[in-house]
């Protein structure tokens, strides 16, 4: 079992552009309704204003990204090429012509600029750090969108953010509000393969099939997609095997019932789809503690860790070990050209009674107050083993059990932790996710930045550097060597690489066909009934 | 004309009682380490710094706790219960959007609890250490014994799952777009569970307390007195024995129906009932304040009014009581 996940994670693109294959031999069944399960609901669906899986989750099939990320590379949607200056310095979309949003307006670079300077520069999370650089966005002519910095953008690096971070929003429904507070953030209006209809808080969002979409009257197959939030797991994998709902994503369902559904022949189960997706599961350090800010000791932490053994019994063997803060699906930025640590209890022993931790008459050399990240069972399940590990080479580990708010102050504003657990999503590009939680500077209180305490000018540098840098090669080989350092000198320990895990209903066809499936529009996906 | 002073008096009193719980929970959730920027960007997957700070001015968490108070304070006294941060809606229809459903939860939670407890306990004290009461108290025992999330996963599993006889959650049949009778018909399929689940250890309490009322009320003099009088078994049980009876059973009654709101967080969740009880642990989780203060509000009055609702009735069942 384990090595048919594995191989099929690790083969995740050609395992995927081989299911939707058999699918396409197909015919298509047009008609409807698909009801995909989500465990909570959103405050709001604009995209443009909130960078976060779970919206895109449902906004991905009502509002378009300029560009959207296949297993063959980048998707043109509503831009149809692009290209950069030399300088680096403009970045020029092509729009794609005889789009119009749900409400019957064009769709034309008007929107595209708006969106840009109002929201992706002004609010939307992690976008606001991309683009600050961002002095206008010009249109030529109303199909034409150049974007104009101040320092060089690399393309790759705005491309990979795009899928993400380039949703435009209609500029004659916002133009002349205050964006945070527009009625169309819960109702939004789009040039997706779906309209909205309903937003039942607690209850449901409904959208239902655009006929007048861009890609042609074939398009979607659906009538309709139904948004279900059920926030008890159990209750879902429940109304999985019902038959209610056709699709559980992001690890819906507790593990146990991922495992014993993967059993099951009415459904699919797998990390297909989400190779834009993928987390790591960490150890975050307080380098203010004297004995954490010792290499050794961290080191010891490493050796005392059995990964494959919590891949195999917590992830059910979805997932591989990490390799610093790019993953496998890193595409060339990643290498595992890099330092590891083995399970090695003598090894980890031995460091800690070289940094001076010998034990004491109870067996005891190092005492850590852990906090857990609320983020789900597998990561209340990755600290109980990190406790238990520890144990094991002599450290005492004391889990401090908290909830979101009280994880995110705890580590990220207060500093009252020793060690942490959680987990970390890698968003396509280096310098839009994970080199935050490297990168020093970060002010105090935010969320899944460098706030352990651990600052290095060579690191700060080369991330600064690698983030502007032109030449793609150049680049990869300057993430490759931020891989390294990471892995040397190991501020934080990024232990397990897993993408997310979807149960999906038999009856879903052409599902997870692309790299950041649940986040698409769903355009070609059919319900066989 | 007592009826309105004593009742106009129990109002008056309500208003500092009020006022001390608010002020209480208010502190007390301020306590709670986190607000609700924590928590959306918690969901969100992370923000940059200009992003959380800009949240946390739009939503005056960055004054002081006591200013906070105040404000809120100022605009509850004009029942004006802000504005909910997660579903960016005023509280009030928030809150008015989903007391529908808990209070269909809890009076048919409370209905079906009640009246069959009290009948099997009535049954059981009749037919006492007979194998009927065994049958129904071993029942009770078994019904008390069981936690509702269990209660709830295994009648998932055997009525949704296995035998598909009803829905798993939710209030109604999402897109199949039931009018009139069908709908009501829709609604009440999708209770049937959640009402079970909540009102089985209920029913338990109600099935215990009136056994043990019935069977010491039996052995007072004035029944000894009106079956020596001639009184027949019938009119003896429902007329003397189960009206003095009940007068405990209604004052759990009045109390329970405050922990029903409780217990609903934990059925309303596993279900997905969109009623106050997930929204209370909604907003917990996403330290919704507003919404929170809201809810507290809400449940308070409730319990205000059911406590007064309750005392009139026990001076309805015994005469011995005046309202004063």
């Amino acid at each position: 079992m384990k090595l048919t996940r594995l191989g099929a994670m690790l083969a995740g693109a050609l395992a995927a552009a081989g299911g939707p294959a058999l699918a396409q031999d197909e015919e298509p069944r047009r008609g409807g309704t698909a009801i995909v399960h989500m465990v909570s609901e959103q405050r709001i669906l604009n995209p443009a204003l909130r960078a976060s899986t779970g919206v895109y989750e449902i906004s991905g099939k009502i509002v378009e990204p300029l560009v959207d990320k296949s297993y063959d590379g980048y998707e043109p949607v509503l831009a149809t090429d692009w290209s950069s200056s030399e300088d680096g310095l403009e970045i020029t979309f092509n729009l794609r012509e005889g789009v119009r949003w749900h409400d019957g307006e064009d769709f034309t670079c008007e929107d595209v600029a708006y969106s840009a300077m109002n929201l992706w520069k002004e609010l939307l999370n992690y976008s606001t750090t991309l683009q600050q650089y961002l002095e206008a966005v010009d249109c030529p002519d109303p199909y034409t969108a150049v974007f104009r910095y101040s320092q060089p953008m690399p393309l790759e690096l705005m491309l990979a953010a795009m899928p993400d971070l380039g949703h435009p929003v209609p500029a004659h429904i916002f133009e002349g509000t205050d964006p945070l507070q527009n009625e169309y953030n819960t109702a939004p209006i789009g040039t997706g393969p779906f309209k909205f209809v309903e937003y039942q808080r607690g209850q449901y969002v409904i959208a239902e099939r655009n006929d007048d979409y861009w890609r042609g009257e074939e398009y979607p197959y659906l009538d309709r997609i139904v948004w279900r939030f059920i926030a008890d797991r159990s209750a879902a994998a429940a109304a999985l095997e019902a038959g209610e709902i056709h699709e559980s994503g992001f690890i819906g369902v507790s593990m146990a019932d991922v495992e014993r559904l993967s059993e099951d022949p009415r459904f699919d189960v797998g990390t297909e789809g989400y190779e834009n997706n993928v987390a790591h599961s960490t150890i975050e350090f307080n380098h203010r503690n004297e004995a954490l800010a010792d290499l050794r000791v961290r080191q010891a932490i490493y050796h005392g860790l059995d990964i494959p053994y919590a891949i195999d019994t917590i992830m059910r063997g979805y997932a591989r070990p990490g390799r610093g803060p790019i993953p496998s699906t890193g595409g060339e930025n990643y290498t595992d050209d890099v330092p590891t640590y083995p399970y090695d209890p003598e090894r980890a022993k031995a460091l800690l009674d070289e940094a001076g931790y010998a034990p004491d008459e109870n067996g005891i050399r190092l005492r850590l107050r852990h906090r857990p990240a609320p983020w789900g069972e597998y990561t209340q399940l990755w600290a109980e083993y990190f406790a238990q590990a520890m144990a094991e080479i002599g450290v005492e580990v004391t889990l401090v059990q908290n909830d979101a708010p009280g994880f995110l102050n705890g580590v990220y504003r207060d500093h009252d932790f020793d060690t942490a657990n959680g987990w970390h999503q890698f968003r396509a590009d280096p310098a839009v996710s994970t080199m935050v939680w490297l990168r020093s500077g970060a002010p105090v209180g935010t969320p899944w930045t460098n706030q352990f305490g651990w600052q290095s000018d060579e690191m700060d540098q080369m991330i600064d550097a690698a983030a502007s840098e032109l030449d793609s090669e150049v680049r990869s080989e300057m993430y490759h060597d931020i891989q390294r350092m990471a892995m040397e000198e190991l501020p934080v320990i990024f232990a397990i690489e897993h993408p997310f895990i979807s149960v999906t209903s038999k009856k879903l066809r052409n599902h997870h066909n692309t790299p950041r499936w649940n986040s698409s529009s769903w355009y070609d996906l059919w319900l066989e009934e | 004309m007592p009826f309105l002073i004593y009742a106009l008096r129990r109002a008056l009193q309500a208003v500092p009682v009020i006022l001390m719980i608010m002020v209480g929970a208010f502190l007390l959730l301020k306590l709670a380490p986190g607000d609700t920027v924590d928590a959306l960007v918690g969901d969100m997957g992370g923000a940059d710094a200009q992003f959380i700070a800009r949240l946390r001015a739009e939503y005056g968490l960055d004054q002081p706790v006591w200013v906070q108070l105040w404000r809120y304070l100022a605009k509850m006294a004009q029942f004006d219960f802000g504005w909910s941060y997660v579903y960016e809606q005023p509280v009030s229809v928030v809150l008015l959007d989903r007391l529908g459903v808990t209070l269909m939860l809890m009076c048919a939670s409370l209905f079906f609890a009640f009246t069959i407890g009290v009948a099997l306990g009535a049954i059981a004290a009749r037919r006492a250490y007979s194998v009927t009461d065994n049958v129904i108290s071993t029942l009770g025992l078994v019904f008390y014994a069981t936690p509702s999330f269990f209660l709830s996963l295994m009648m998932i599993v055997v009525f949704s799952v296995k035998l598909g006889w009803l829905p798993v959650g939710g209030i109604r049949t999402i897109a199949a777009f039931y009018t009139g009778w069908d709908h009501v018909l829709d609604v009440a399929r999708h209770l049937v569970m959640p009402t079970a689940a909540l009102s089985l250890i209920y029913l338990a309490f109600y099935l215990r307390l009136m056994r043990a009322s019935v069977l010491e009320v039996a052995e007072l003099d004035f029944v000894r007195t009106a079956r020596a009088k001639g009184a027949g078994e019938g009119r003896l049980m429902f007329h003397h024995i189960m009206r003095n009876a009940l007068l405990p059973v209604v004052t759990l009654l009045g109390l329970q129906f405050s922990t029903l709101l409780g217990g609903s967080v934990v059925v309303e969740t596993i279900f997905s009932l969109p009623g106050l009880g997930q929204l209370a642990y909604q907003s917990v989780i996403q330290r919704d304040m507003n919404t929170l203060m809201g809810i507290i509000f809400l449940s308070s009055v409730v319990v205000i009014v059911v406590n007064f609702l309750t005392d009139l009735l026990y001076a309805r069942l015994d005469s011995r009581i005046e309202l004063s």
